[in-house]
Parts: C-alpha cells; sequence; structure tokens
C-alpha cells in the first residue's frame, strides 16, 4: 500500500520545523501589525486634519502601496537596497518594513474613514455642553473612531498575517517554505505528501487567524448597543 | 436690554475660493423666559443663526450678545462655561450609544469634575423631570425617539443652563410624540424661566409653543412678530408662503 503522505509530517524533526517556520511567519506578522496599528492611526488623525500638504503626501503614499504588489515592494527593499544604497538589509527585517509600509498606509486609511464617520453633531453636542476639545476628542470622538475600526482592522490583520507568505521569495524560511522543502524531500518516497503539507500548512493559518477573527465578533457583539 | 441680542449678523462660508452668504445682517433681540421661534425652508440659514448664539458658528459680522456678554470678546475657557449655560437639543439627539441612559446625562456632569456619585444623583433628578426615571440602565438604541430626545432634553438642563437651544428637535418626531417633547420644554420654560429658542421648518411647532417667531428666508430676515400676529397677518412672501403650505398640507 502506498504510504498516505501524513506520517512524513511527524518523521524525524519534520512537525518541530514547522512549527518554527510558523513562529517566523507570526513573528513577522505581530511585529509589522503592531507597527502599522500605531502608525497607521497615528498617520491617520494626522490626515484627518487640515493640512492639504500632508494630505497630498499621504495620497501619494497610500496609491504607491495599493498599485505596488507586496512582492514587488519586498524585492525593491531586499535587493534594491543592497545594490542602490550599499547596505544589507536581513530578509526579516526588510520583510517588517514593507508590511508595516503597507499596513501603515491602510490602517491610516481606515482611521480617517472611521473619523469622518463620526458626524459633526457628535462634536456640535459635546461642545454646546462646555466640553474642552481636548476632552470631545479623547472621551467622545476617540472611544466611536476605535469601535468603528474593529471589524475593518481586524481583517487588515488577518490579510497581513495571510500575505506573510510572500516572504519565502527572498530568501525567509517560513511555515511555507518549511513545507515546500519537506515535500521536495520526500516527493519520492511519498507522492500525495504535497496534498497534506499544503494542508497541513492551511490549517496552522487557519489557526493562527481564526481567535483574531473569534475576538473581532466578540468585540462587536459586545458592543452591539453602539 | 434684552437677554439674547443678535446685531447685524451675518455669516459667509468660503468653499472652493468662493463665499456663500449664509446669513445676511441679521438683528433679533430675544427677552429673557421667551420661547422664541425661528422658522425657514431648508437652506434658509436657520441652522447657522441657532449655532451664532453659542458660537459653534462664529458671525462673519456682527455682534452676539447673551446676558450682556459680547461672545466674540470671552476667551476659549470662558466660551465654554458661558456654553454650560446654553444647553442645545438636536434633531438627531446625538446621545452616546455605547452609554446608559444615566451616564449620558451624567456624562457632562462628570466631565465637568463633579463626583461620579453626585452627577448620577442629579441625572436621576433630572430623568425624572422628563419621566424616563425607569429608563435610566436602557442604552439609546433601545429608546424610542421620543424617549431620546427626553435624555437629550435631560441632558441639557444637566449643566443648569438660562438659554436652550433646540435646532429642529422635533422633525425627527411624529406629531403626537412632537406634542409631548414640546409639552415638556413649555413646562421647562414655565418652571425654570428658562429662554427658549426653537429652530424648526413647521408652522405648527411654532403654532404651539412660540411667543414670537422669526421668518428667515435664504438667510434673510423676513419677517419678526408675535405667532398670533403672523399667522393671522403675513405681510412677507415667505411667510405667507410656509403657513399657506402648512394649511395646504393639514387641510
Amino acid at each position: 500500500m502506498q504510504d498516505p503522505g501524513i506520517s512524513v509530517l511527524f518523521k524525524g524533526s519534520n512537525f518541530i520545523r514547522l512549527l518554527e517556520g510558523l513562529s517566523i511567519a507570526l513573528r513577522i506578522s505581530f511585529l509589522s501589525v503592531v507597527i502599522s496599528l500605531l502608525l497607521g492611526f497615528f498617520i491617520g488623525v494626522l490626515i484627518s486634519g487640515k493640512n492639504r500638504f500632508l494630505k497630498i503626501v499621504y495620497g501619494i503614499y497610500l496609491n504607491t502601496v495599493r498599485i505596488m504588489p507586496q512582492m514587488v515592494l519586498l524585492f525593491i527593499v531586499f535587493f534594491g537596497s543592497t545594490r542602490v544604497l550599499g547596505i544589507n538589509i536581513d530578509a526579516e527585517v526588510s520583510s517588517i518594513i514593507v508590511f508595516a509600509f503597507w499596513g501603515s498606509a491602510e490602517m491610516a486609511d481606515l482611521v480617517r474613514g472611521a473619523i469622518k464617520s463620526i458626524p459633526v453633531h457628535q462634536f456640535e453636542s459635546a461642545a454646546s455642553l462646555g466640553m474642552k476639545k481636548r476632552t470631545i476628542y479623547l472621551k467622545i470622538i476617540l472611544p466611536q473612531t476605535l469601535r468603528r475600526l474593529v471589524p475593518s482592522s481586524i481583517n487588515l490583520v488577518t490579510r497581513m498575517i495571510k500575505t506573510t507568505s510572500l516572504v519565502m521569495m527572498i530568501g525567509v524560511v517560513e511555515v511555507l517554505k518549511v513545507g515546500q522543502q519537506i515535500i521536495e524531500a520526500n516527493r519520492t518516497t511519498s507522492p500525495n505528501i504535497a496534498f497534506w503539507m499544503y494542508g497541513t500548512v492551511f490549517l496552522l493559518y487557519f489557526i493562527a487567524c481564526f481567535p483574531i477573527s473569534r475576538l473581532s465578533k466578540s468585540l462587536e457583539e459586545k458592543w452591539k448597543l453602539a | 436690554m434684552s437677554f439674547i441680542e443678535v446685531e447685524h449678523v451675518s455669516k459667509e462660508y468660503i468653499s472652493e475660493g468662493k463665499s456663500f452668504p449664509a446669513l445676511k445682517d441679521i438683528s433679533i433681540s430675544i427677552e429673557k423666559g421667551e420661547i422664541f421661534g425661528v422658522i425657514g425652508l431648508s437652506g434658509a440659514g436657520k441652522s447657522t443663526f441657532v449655532r451664532c448664539l453659542n458660537y459653534l458658528e462664529k458671525p462673519t459680522s456682527g455682534v452676539v450678545r447673551i446676558d450682556g456678554t459680547d461672545l466674540s470678546e470671552l476667551k476659549e475657557a470662558q466660551l465654554r462655561e458661558k456654553r454650560q449655560k446654553i444647553g442645545m437639543i438636536f434633531q438627531h439627539f446625538n446621545l452616546l450609544m455605547q452609554r446608559n441612559v444615566l451616564d449620558n446625562v451624567a456624562f457632562s456632569l462628570e466631565v465637568s469634575g463633579m463626583k461620579k456619585k453626585e452627577a448620577r444623583k442629579k441625572a436621576l433628578e433630572l430623568l425624572k423631570k422628563v419621566g424616563l426615571e425607569d429608563k435610566k440602565k436602557a442604552y439609546p438604541a433601545q429608546l424610542s425617539g421620543g424617549q431620546k430626545q427626553r435624555v437629550a432634553i435631560a441632558r441639557a438642563l444637566a449643566t443648569e443652563p438660562e438659554i436652550i437651544l433646540c435646532d429642529e428637535a422635533t422633525s425627527a418626531l411624529d406629531p403626537e410624540t412632537t406634542r409631548r417633547i414640546l409639552e415638556i420644554l413649555k413646562d421647562i420654560n414655565k418652571e425654570y424661566g428658562i429662554t427658549i429658542v426653537v429652530i424648526t421648518h413647521a408652522m405648527s411647532v411654532v403654532e404651539e409653543i412660540c411667543d414670537r417667531v422669526a421668518v428667515l428666508d435664504s438667510g434673510e430676515l423676513k419677517e419678526m412678530g408675535y405667532v398670533s400676529r403672523v399667522f393671522k397677518n403675513p405681510h412677507s412672501k415667505a411667510a405667507k408662503r410656509l403657513i399657506y403650505d402648512s394649511e395646504r398640507s393639514v387641510g
């Protein structure tokens, strides 16, 4: 009988290697997500003001990120930086730079949208109660903005985690790359291995992303009254 | 001297390099304890006018005096203090959706430094005043429009205002609910002597509660006088049109 392929998963240190790969993917995701959320929020607040210059600069930034495939960005930062700037950026650091660059742009746009969606009446009624501008922003506008941000920003976070699978293109050995290596090594002995391996990688991504979407869901439920 | 004095107030909005006049040389005096109506079709400048009374909008020219104080001479902090004496309620209620009814009323008191317990006690009294004490734990999403507006009134009363501005406060409500809200406003006016300025496009609202009325049209003051006189004998085209339209919609 043919080897069902699943046994390869537990052969030697294969499974440990997969988990190590996953941890690299998650490390890149986590760091770039944290940077994106913070930086994106900051940029989003900035461009919600009246400064035309900032808005134009941000417009170019956002469109650059949107038009350019993430993979091209990765290549530019990883290979381009060595050639043009003569500095050697580690592949993992390059990945984090690219993902944070992308995530911040998208996050800023989400924040801008959320702030804009708060009706001007909210500001007016707080002001008519004699509240300070700072109080109005911190206690009235910000909490509502955060609530509105939850679904869209969680969506961004899971998209970023998924897209980290691209970083193997610049030589980061993350979970997908490990999977491919195991497939290559066992192709002859177990022909079905590709199915089992990619299936496992899928499951690992699912396990990583599912709790995050659950969290989003439960937050939405909790704030349903809002 | 009148309690609220608006002298030659004009307001222009600049948009894409062009200026649009929203108010043109408006002068109105409102007495203490009066219920004063400002009526006009949408775009007439009523909302801009009422926002000039608490300086949510600063007039381009002219003077707004509240109880003798020229608002343009106030510093930021003094203006905020003044605004606490000028409550405002809106068409869309503007409650904080994530807080319950009691906290919505208590919130502004807490922010201005009152202790939480004290603020809630006072908030509860105000909710009794508007007949909503049994809804204190409810969230705005669970209330009807009329109930939300009553919460908004309680909130406006929390800072013990001398004036309440109503910006289309009943426009989103059905006639029966509107009547109840107007009753509450009348009570407040009588009990506390609070001056009330009512902005509306509905003649019936003016008829129901106002002493005097001003008719605005395209940013201009067309007519002003006692409600009974304006209704019986409107001089301006704008007033005639408003009265004629409202009669037609009733009949």
